[in-house]
């Protein structure tokens, strides 16, 4: 037996030829990320009158298997902003160790911040200021060729306390809207966010409890048709008073029945 | 000769804990003509006295915006300023692009107060023979910082630095309960009277050698504030203001018995 731990585990020589150690090159051109490898799925968020509601499920998967069941990928700020991450999961746990940092020592610079929730005190970075932030540093880490593999939500309040909603990707691309989402709930969720608020004007005539409505209805949407969602979710409200973050919500009232219908997929031959 | 060993560096104390380059930095400060500054609830305002080197000269500037809500009084070294005023507008530009907000003014503050403290305590540097007044508003509304070349910051409700500004000093701290709720114009002519308090006998303030900086919020009709940005008035533009403090009978001396009298009663 070979004693040399660095030898053990290791496909034998004599079944399987020499072990090719050519992809644990220490040499050559550094290579950054090119692929996310856990990932989360989409974050929606749509305002209302007075704050903006958001939510993601709490799955990451690894490629297809649904790996980990239990990650929180809604992140408060400052208690008074929310931050919602679709994208690897690991550059999502760097931003946010990066986040806490920034919101320490923002913290400083205003020492009344109140560490919960509650009203903003004046000054403090806010959602606007962070979106901003976010959006250099996801730019500048594209411009590096070292991309953090992430579509982010940013939801809160800017300089005029208005409800406040955003999105920056890995390419720093950003912008604003009445309603977001990332990932699939670009494509399934957006449009029924948007028969609730397609203009500024709608999402400011929109009820908190109308939003809430339709985010759940969203997630229920996404979990029928998304098959790397999960029906456990997390659903954050930002208002003036702070964010209320619920990170273990169940989907409710699921109906299966469609599935019976659906044809061209599966076993059967009809 | 008398040699002092301990003044040759920033980094040895004397044996009585003294640094005298530090202290000498700030005799470099009390050699520049005085600037004074005042912040009430609404405004921070900068007024100054500027110099010419000669009668055929220019006056040299005292005043200078950094940003759009901050502006700096100096007195002192002009050119150990200039590279403060660059760093600091530097600054701000950077904070501005990467946050899309205008940086609050003690951050400002601190991060020259740093850059300034490092200099003492470096071997074959030497601290900034400048002291600054820094004034500004932000989301916490107007503000008045002291700048010292020992790296001292302090807020302040109202201050005066630069030679025999001592006498401004006092005039601010005769009036100091009043400048919370001061108004723009009172607020300026405030800061003239003190400026006027540190002339030298046959001087006054003319259109020439006066400076005026203000900043401030002001409420917008519908209840918001809208930052009214630094700028400073030179020349024909402080006409009116001197003149409105020229009545003042023999400057402050006529003020203070008002004042005096208003407290007693």
């Amino acid at each position: 037996m070979d004693h040399r731990p660095q030898a053990w585990g290791r496909p034998r020589d004599d079944v399987y030829g020499a072990y090719d150690a050519s992809y644990l090159r220490s040499t050559g051109p550094k290579t950054a990320t090119q692929a996310p490898v856990v990932t989360g799925t989409s974050v929606i968020a749509i305002k209302f009158k007075d704050g903006v509601v958001m939510a993601a499920d709490n799955l990451a998967s690894y490629g297809s298997l649904a790996r980990f069941t239990d990650v929180k990928r809604l992140r408060p700020f400052l208690g008074t902003s929310v931050v919602g991450f679709g994208g690897d999961v690991s550059d999502m746990q760097f931003l946010d160790r990066h986040l806490n940092e920034l919101a320490i020592d923002e913290a400083y610079e205003h020492e009344t911040t109140a560490s919960v929730s509650g009203p903003a005190p004046p000054g403090q970075l806010n959602a606007a200021n962070l979106h901003k932030y976010l959006s250099k540093l996801m730019y500048r880490r594209r411009s590096d060729f070292d991309p953090l593999w992430n579509q982010i939500l940013v939801a809160g309040f800017d300089s005029d306390k208005k409800p406040f909603l955003a999105s920056v990707d890995l390419r720093g691309t950003a912008f604003t809207s009445p309603s977001l989402a990332t990932g699939f709930g670009a494509m399934l969720a957006q449009p029924i966010m948007r028969r609730y608020a397609a203009t500024e004007e709608d999402a400011a005539r929109l009820s908190r409890e109308e939003a809430v409505k339709v985010v759940k209805e969203c997630m229920k949407v996404l979990f029928y048709r998304d098959a790397r969602s999960l029906d456990r979710y997390s659903i954050a409200v930002v208002t003036k008073d702070g964010v209320e973050l619920n990170e273990d919500e169940q989907l409710e009232s699921q109906s299966w029945a469609f599935a019976e219908r659906i044809r061209g997929y599966g076993t059967q031959t009809v | 000769m008398f040699r002092n060993n301990y003044d040759n560096d920033s980094v040895t104390f004397s044996p009585q804990g003294r640094i005298f380059q530090v202290e000498y930095a700030a005799e470099a400060v009390k050699q520049g003509s005085v600037v004074v500054g005042i912040a009430s609830k609404t405004h921070a305002v900068l007024v100054a006295i500027k110099r010419n080197a000669e009668e055929l000269s220019s006056y040299q500037k005292k005043l200078f915006p950094i940003d759009e809500h901050v502006g700096i009084a100096i007195a002192g070294l002009t050119s150990d300023a200039r590279v403060l005023s660059n760093f600091m507008k530097q600054q701000c530009l950077g904070h501005r692009l990467t946050y899309g907000r205008n940086m609050p003014v003690r951050t400002l503050v601190e991060m020259i107060g740093s850059k300034a403290q490092v200099n003492t305590q470096h071997y074959g540097k030497r601290p900034y023979g400048v002291g600054l007044l820094v004034a500004g508003v932000d989301e916490q509304g107007p503000h008045l910082f002291e700048f010292q070349p020992s790296g001292m910051t302090e807020e302040m409700v109202a201050f005066a630095i630069g030679a025999r500004s001592q006498m401004a000093r006092t005039y601010l701290e005769k009036n100091i309960d009043k400048f919370a709720d001061c108004d723009r114009e009172e607020l300026i002519r405030h800061g003239l009277r003190a400026l006027k308090e540190s002339l030298v006998q046959d001087r006054e303030l003319t259109v020439d050698n006066t400076s005026v900086g203000v900043s401030g919020v002001v409420k917008a009709d519908d209840g918001s504030t809208k930052v009214e940005p630094f700028r400073v008035y030179d020349g024909q533009e402080v006409t009116a203001w001197i003149e409105s403090v020229a009545d003042d009978k023999e400057g402050g001396a006529g003020a203070t018995e008002g004042e005096s009298m208003e407290v007693d009663s």
